[in-house]
């Protein structure tokens, strides 16, 4: 079976810096995919490439079949693709559901000059996404006044405003209180699998990672180290001396499926 | 016709050396504070004015060709020495936080203001004072006879500038540090740099820039309201032809739209003003940032 | 984001203007003026809106009032000259708008400044065709056909720029709430933003601006037909400061902030520019920066503050 997202000898380098050195990864249709790895190892600059942001100096992107590499990302997210980031990037002028709204309109008729941003429809397709990600009761609170779970919970709805068949997280629990968390990706994920969407996010965390991935790729030093189910790899002496190190080796020592976060 | 051409030339020269003073201190100012003064053209009409009226009073004293010269360098540090640190510490230091549109207000009604203080203090009849031209004497080019201080004065001070500015930028400490909070503000701060000296500091010195413009200007044409204007929409051209922040870059395109208008002045007067902007607009359809500029520095 | 209903304002300014301009004759000349300049500073406001400000749309001003005296001795009706003024800002806006709308910021204004500035001399060196700082005179055009003495034409240009301001006023509020409306602000806070959700924010400010140009030509031709006469002056940095004036002044919160504040800063400049012609540039200066640092929302927000204070009193 082909893979929906497919990465072939992607390479790029800042200044003497390899982020990515070869880096082959497939993505299959309605998976979802922890890449982790040390800071600074070129995990966004995956998504970044991969939506347009940067473009890889070696390499190809394919998503559905059709060569991607080096599109802008206007084009990228109208092929289905869409990401949201580590910082939610909410538009600060406006409220949850007019943020959502935006996206819903740039995604099904932008261009209208004399219609209402929230007429009908877009009201309705809006609320539809802001109830599935638990949303409803800010949807009139000003971006500026969220704390950061409901900001990257905003960002991630905004993204599947979009309706893609691919969302690319960048850290989707980082900055969340840890209690908030698992909350969070609950709603999350639900969302994301209720929608048939595909996932690939990168996460520091390894008890979402293993709770939550069908599959971890590790990324270090530009290349991918381990690719397989969150059991394997996260047990994976190699993994755990290169990337992970001490402080959750811990965590990774837990049995896996068995959810209980330490501490 | 060659004759024309050679005369198109040397003005071109000596009307880029004019700019590229000009441009090369909104550029550094720019470059450190990350904003565009729009006054900055007032300074330079402000010089300008200074210039005359002290020279006009020098002339009358009977060391008067002695002092023609140094007048206008006089002119230069006081008008940047005394506007300078009053514009950055009752203006800009306030408004250093707040976003690009409040900025560029706030310096455009800075520009509104000092647009009117040159009328208040100086009339609206043209000033005309050319001892500094006078005391140098002419020379010859060829079949042209030219002044002295259009064709070794000014290219020689712009050229002095350049020099000395990119060698004080690389090679003192305090060059390097200005440097440093360019490139990373909180960075340096964090290093213990005193990033509210360097911003006065580069400012007052980017406004005696713009007031020796106006000071060697002065004794090569008349000073009416507008100078001022026309100065800082020129600069403008010639740094975002550059790319904000570069100040070689700065240099050779002064030198560039110098000589396309004077050049246009020759040959197609209608166009005079015209010709920098499509040089300007040429070279930005290519290269947006300018011919030395980057996305990057824009973005901030 | 309709905000609070602006019909009970509108009515009573409406009103009130009608009223002065009754018991003061000269009062039609600088309310139509007003409401000129008020149509040019509603386009700064859509801008504005996007966090973009331009010093040159005194350019768009002057299209728009040149393209009237260019047309008149040939076209002689109101009604067929307003669209001229319009279409010509509309296209110079179109072309101009597909180089600057690629940039932001300082770029925005200062290139926008540098065309104003060109189209300026141009209209004074090109003596031949635009008779230079002399100016064109332009002889008072028929309205729907018919001829009116001095009175009578000045009532119906007032009438007719006050019928355009609260219409266009409201079209452009209904475009604030629509997409493209609500993607300027956008605009302001996160651009990449508005990219990956696959909208070129190029696009969405290109049509603000050629909007913007398309509003400050009609108030050009306004101008033109209400001070019969054209100056290169039109297009001068000087007034195009004064249009980003208004609409600081007036406050960008709503769509009624421009005619506010235009109306506010003729009255003024009648009796200030007389009593100070040089120093009232430095005035509009002084004030614009109290405004920027003390009031930022403009004469509007304090009206709104009024306003609101009094309605949360028992």
């Amino acid at each position: 079976m082909s893979a929906l997202l497919s990465a072939k000898g992607l390479k790029i380098a800042f200044g003497g810096v390899k982020a990515a050195d070869g880096i082959d990864l497939d993505i299959a249709e309605r998976e979802f995919v922890a890449i982790i790895g040390p800071n600074g190892a070129g995990k966004t600059t995956f998504i970044n490439m991969t939506t347009g942001y940067l473009r890889p100096q070696a390499g190809s992107i394919t998503f559905d079949g059709t060569d991607i590499t080096g599109l802008p990302p206007r084009q990228i997210v109208r092929r289905g693709i869409a990401r949201s980031f580590q910082i939610p990037q909410l538009f600060t002028e406006h409220t949850v559901i007019e943020n959502v709204a935006l996206k819903v309109a740039a995604h099904r008729g932008f261009w209208h000059a004399f219609r209402p941003l929230l007429d009908r429809e877009t009201t309705a397709a809006t609320m539809a996404i802001l109830d599935q990600f638990g949303l409803r009761s800010v949807a009139e609170a000003r971006a500026t006044e969220l704390n950061e779970g409901t900001r990257k919970l905003t960002d991630i709805a905004m993204a599947m405003a979009l309706e893609p068949r691919l969302l690319l997280m960048d850290e989707p629990t980082s900055g969340v209180a840890s209690a908030e968390k698992f909350g969070i990706m609950d709603t999350l994920v639900a969302a994301l699998r209720a929608r048939g969407v595909t996932a690939v996010f990168v996460e520091h965390d390894m008890e979402v990672v293993e709770r939550y991935a069908d599959r971890v790729a590790v990324w270090s030093q530009g290349k991918i180290l381990a690719s397989g189910p969150p059991a394997v790899v996260l047990n994976d002496p190699a993994v755990l001396r290169e990337v992970i190190g001490v402080e959750v080796k811990h965590a990774a020592g837990a049995t896996p499926g068995s959810g209980d976060a330490h501490a | 016709m060659t004759l024309l051409l050679l005369l198109a030339v040397l003005d071109g020269l000596a009307y880029a050396a004019l700019v590229f003073m000009v441009a090369v201190g909104l550029t550094l100012v720019f470059g450190v504070l990350r904003v565009l003064n729009v006054a900055h053209g007032s300074f330079f009409a402000i010089g300008a004015y200074v210039a005359a009226t002290l020279g006009t009073a020098a002339a009358a004293t009977a060391a008067a060709p002695v002092l023609a010269l140094p007048v206008l360098l006089i002119a230069a540090i006081l008008v940047g020495g005394v506007l300078g640190p009053l514009v950055e510490k009752l203006l800009l230091s306030r408004i250093y936080v707040k976003d690009h549109v409040l900025q560029l207000l706030v310096t455009f009604a800075l520009f509104m203001i000092l647009e009117d203080v040159q009328k208040l203090i100086w009339g609206v009849q043209p000033i005309f004072q050319d001892a500094a031209v006078k005391a140098l004497g002419p020379v010859e080019v060829g079949d042209i006879v030219y002044t002295r201080y259009q064709l070794f004065l000014l290219p020689g001070v712009a050229a002095t500038t350049l020099v000395g500015l990119m060698w004080f930028l690389r090679r003192t400490l305090t060059g390097r540090v200005i440097v440093a909070v360019t490139q990373d503000r909180e960075a340096a701060t964090a290093m213990g740099i005193d990033a509210q000296r360097v911003y006065l500091l580069t400012f007052t010195f980017g406004t005696m820039l713009a007031a020796l413009g106006g000071a060697l200007a002065s004794p090569t044409s008349s000073l009416v309201p507008g100078v001022g204007v026309n100065m800082i929409v020129l600069s403008f051209a010639v740094v975002a032809t550059a790319g904000l922040g570069q100040i070689e870059g700065a240099a050779l395109t002064a030198l560039l739209i110098g000589l396309g208008r004077s050049v246009a002045v020759y040959f197609a007067p209608e166009f005079e003003v015209v010709i920098p902007y499509i040089i300007m607009v040429l070279v930005l359809l290519v290269r947006p940032y300018g011919i030395f500029g980057s996305p990057e520095l824009r973005r901030v | 984001m309709m905000g609070r209903s602006l019909t009970l304002p509108t009515l009573l300014g409406v009103a009130l203007l009608i009223g002065l301009a009754a018991s003061a004759p000269w009062l039609k000349f600088v309310f139509t003026i007003a409401l000129a300049k008020g149509l040019a500073v509603l386009g700064i406001l859509l801008l504005l809106r996007a966090g973009q400000v331009s010093f040159g749309h005194a350019l768009y001003v002057a299209v728009g009032a040149y393209t009237v005296a260019f047309a008149r001795p040939t076209v002689g009706d109101v009604l067929l000259l307003l669209p001229l003024a319009v279409g010509a800002a509309t296209i110079v806006g179109l072309l101009v708008g597909l180089f600057v709308a690629r940039y932001r910021d300082i770029f925005f204004g200062m290139l926008n400044l540098a065309f104003s500035m060109v189209f300026y001399s141009l209209l004074e060196k090109l003596y031949a065709y635009t008779r230079g700082t002399d100016g064109i005179r332009v002889i008072p055009p028929t309205i729907a056909g018919l001829a009116f003495e001095r009175v009578s034409y000045e009532w119906v240009m007032l009438g007719l720029s006050l019928a355009l301001a609260v219409g266009l006023g409201f079209l452009a509020r209904i475009f604030l709430a629509s997409p493209l409306g609500q993607a300027l602000p956008a605009i302001k806070a996160r651009e990449t933003r508005l990219e990956f959700a696959g909208i070129s924010a190029k696009r969405v400010l290109l049509v603000s601006y050629v909007a913007s140009a398309a509003l400050a030509g009609l108030g050009g031709g306004i101008i033109a037909m209400t001070t019969l006469h054209v100056t290169p002056l039109l297009a001068y940095w000087t007034h195009s400061g004064e249009l980003v004036f208004i609409a600081i002044l007036g406050g960008g919160g709503a769509v009624l902030g421009p005619f506010l504040g235009a109306a506010v800063f003729e009255l003024v400049r009648v009796y200030a520019a007389a009593a100070f012609p040089d120093a009232w540039q430095m005035i509009l200066g002084a004030v614009l920066l109290g405004i920027i640092l003390f009031a930022s929302r403009g004469l509007w927000g304090i009206y709104e503050d009024l306003t609101t204070r009094r309605a949360a009193r028992p």
